[in-house]
């Protein structure tokens, strides 16, 4: 039972460091290889805002997800706008920009266990005798609820309706009025704002390392490649699918080996389906 | 009211570049110097560094250069001429150095036969390693080959295979400084024509085919995995060859050879040197990995460094060096009104 509650909680982490990269890349079809230094990068300054400038731990939290969402509304107006359309510079520059804040955070002493956020509650509780801590359960409801918000957004606003007519059909959605840059500007403030989110939701169960910061690209992307790059229904089954297999391999062969349960899977799906789990439309033109 | 002027800036072959082309290349001494001038100024000037260098740090430095100018060939020619952005040298590396490091503290062999060996079937794990993502273009090579040096770093660490954490540590050291220098010195400088060469024939046409539009060369009836895998393999041979130098010239190998510099360093010194030339990237390590070793006390600095230099190029120099000189070199220009 443990196996089922806590694969369900990993799949869930899985889908929140993954949601801002396919949100992200979907509308603007750049994709965003600072993602991990983002959410390093949030709850970084989260940690600043609390430890050094001792602000109020909302408003800390508030004021990281903004500022990264800004930082990454600025990657896209300052870098990618000037290389879309390029494959090879758009990966080259957000990829450096990304090693560019990694490298420099770790170059200002981000390593051991010091980086830590405080949990939103302590405590644990019993599901089905299984113990699980408020925190779980916070991720656990914090993911629901971005996802509920995500879809609401793209669903019944103005702007989100936008953004996923850019992302079907990017010539209609010019010839109705909505601007692709400006959209594809949104989309990347929007994934690192969501990547912030994921940050301070999850990192409060672990330490804020450099390391952490590449794995969780690698995860994004592993979950966004599996589920079909551009699906978002395919984004959350491949969340899940991957996070059992994680607990999976966790609980039975040994802890080292998550990430390389990420790369067997990308591999499998590249071998067997490369268009993902839910990329259907697009295998004709990915398939080559 | 304000006078409109338009101007552009027109440019024209030089004179001699027109003629260089031509028939008069090989019966005028000016027209053959224009030609062999710049290629003989690289040659020389590679071949007399290792004279010029002022002490065996230098030399080492330029040992250095060598491996870290064949990563960057190799990324500009897979990058550039292939479409596979490789974010991933320091897989080449790791693997090149490690199978070195095998035959030599397994197996006992000499190192003249070791870093041939290494390179070879060091070269083709990496193919077979990167095989699944070569179907595909788009984001998919670029992020498997990022991943594979962590996780093969990890997977060392976490079995505690070969040294685990602390690598092989007695490997055979190549003692030679001079043969050292101009064994990498010259394997770069015949990479890099021996590349030039081999994109200019027909084999480069299929290759930047696939680059632009991969389903007219399916339509032609070639297999573009087949020809990826080709390019793949010569490039994971230079690396794997660096790898398998470094390790003999430190006498070590071991996960700091998985590290971050060798996969963001290529792209940097591609980026600086002029991308799609093959010749810039090596210019491009030249002018890098001096500034880089002077900036050695700053540690991790040195990768924001690298990364920076990137982000600015792109932005405000896309041309890079090596383009904007031969420009420069073969054509004049002038204001013209419009």
């Amino acid at each position: 039972m443990s196996l089922v509650i806590y694969g369900v909680i990993n799949s869930l982490i899985l889908a929140l460091m993954a949601i801002g990269f396919a949100l992200a890349y979907s509308v603007s079809r750049v994709p965003n290889f600072a993602h991990g230094a983002l959410y390093i990068l949030s709850a970084y300054l989260c940690w600043i805002f609390l430890n050094e400038l001792g602000l109020n731990y909302v408003l800390c939290i508030v004021l990281s997800i903004v500022i990264t969402a800004i930082v990454g509304w600025l990657i896209y107006e300052l870098v990618l706008i000037r290389v879309r359309g390029m494959p090879t510079s758009e990966i080259i520059a957000s990829f450096s920009i990304g090693v560019a804040i990694l490298e420099f955070l770790r170059w200002q002493g981000l390593r051991g266990g010091t980086y830590t956020l405080p949990t939103f509650a302590p405590g644990t509780i019993y599901l089905l005798e299984v113990p699980v801590d408020l925190q779980r359960i916070s991720v656990v409801g914090i993911a629901v609820l971005v996802t509920v918000l995500i879809w609401l957004f793209t669903h019944y606003n103005r702007i989100g309706l936008g953004l996923r007519a850019i992302a079907q059909d990017e010539r209609a959605a010019l010839m109705l009025g909505i601007g692709s840059d400006r959209a594809a500007s949104i989309a990347l403030a929007l994934g690192s704002a969501l990547a912030g989110v994921a940050a301070i939701v999850i990192l409060p169960l672990g330490n804020i390392t450099v390391t952490t910061g590449y794995e969780v690209l690698i995860f994004a992307i592993a979950v966004c490649i599996c589920g079909g790059l551009g699906s978002w229904t395919g984004t959350i089954v491949a969340a899940f699918v991957i996070g059992f297999a994680q607990i999976l391999t966790v609980s039975f062969i040994a802890p080292h080996y998550q990430m390389v349960v990420a790369l067997l899977a990308v591999i499998l799906i590249l071998i067997f389906k490369p268009s993902g789990l839910f990329g259907t439309q697009k295998e004709l033109e990915e398939r080559v | 009211m304000t006078k409109e002027t338009l101007r552009r800036k027109e440019r024209l072959d030089r004179g001699v570049k027109v003629r260089a082309d031509t028939i008069y290349a090989v019966s005028s001494a000016k027209e053959a110097l224009f030609l062999v001038a710049p290629r003989a100024v690289l040659i020389v000037g590679l071949l007399a560094a290792p004279l010029i260098a002022p002490n065996l740090y230098w030399q080492k430095v330029i040992c250095l250069i060598g491996v870290y100018a064949l990563l960057a060939i190799g990324f500009d020619f897979l990058a550039y001429y292939t479409g596979l952005v490789c974010l991933g040298g320091a897989m080449f590396i790791g693997i090149g150095a490690y199978m070195a490091g095998i035959f030599n503290m397994y197996l006992g062999l000499d190192p003249v036969v070791t870093i041939p060996l290494a390179t070879i079937i060091g070269a083709t794990i990496c193919t077979l390693l990167l095989l699944p993502a070569l179907p595909l273009r788009g984001v998919y090579f670029a992020i498997i080959s990022f991943v594979y040096p962590l996780i093969l770093a990890r997977i060392i660490c976490a079995t505690n295979i070969l040294g685990g954490t602390d690598g092989l540590y007695d490997v055979d050291i190549l003692l030679n400084v001079w043969t050292n220098q101009y064994l990498v010195l010259i394997v770069v400088l015949l990479c890099c024509f021996g590349l030039r060469k081999l994109v200019n024939e027909d084999i480069g046409l299929v290759l930047r085919g696939i680059k632009d539009n991969d389903q007219a060369i399916r339509a032609s009836g070639m297999s573009i995995t087949h020809y990826k895998a080709m390019a793949v393999f010569i490039t994971a041979l230079m690396g794997c060859f660096g790898g398998a130098y470094l390790a003999h010239l430190y006498g070590f190998c071991g996960i700091s050879l998985f590290a971050m510099d060798f996969s963001i360093f290529p792209l940097a010194a591609t980026v600086v040197g002029g991308p799609a030339t093959l010749v810039g990237p090596l210019l491009g390590t030249i002018i890098l990995i001096p500034i880089s070793e002077t900036l050695r006390a700053f540690g991790a600095l040195r990768i924001v460094f690298y990364s920076v230099v990137i982000v600015l190029f792109i932005i405000f120099w896309s041309e890079g060096l090596l383009n904007w000189g031969r420009r420069r070199y073969e054509q004049f220009e002038h204001w013209v009104r419009v």
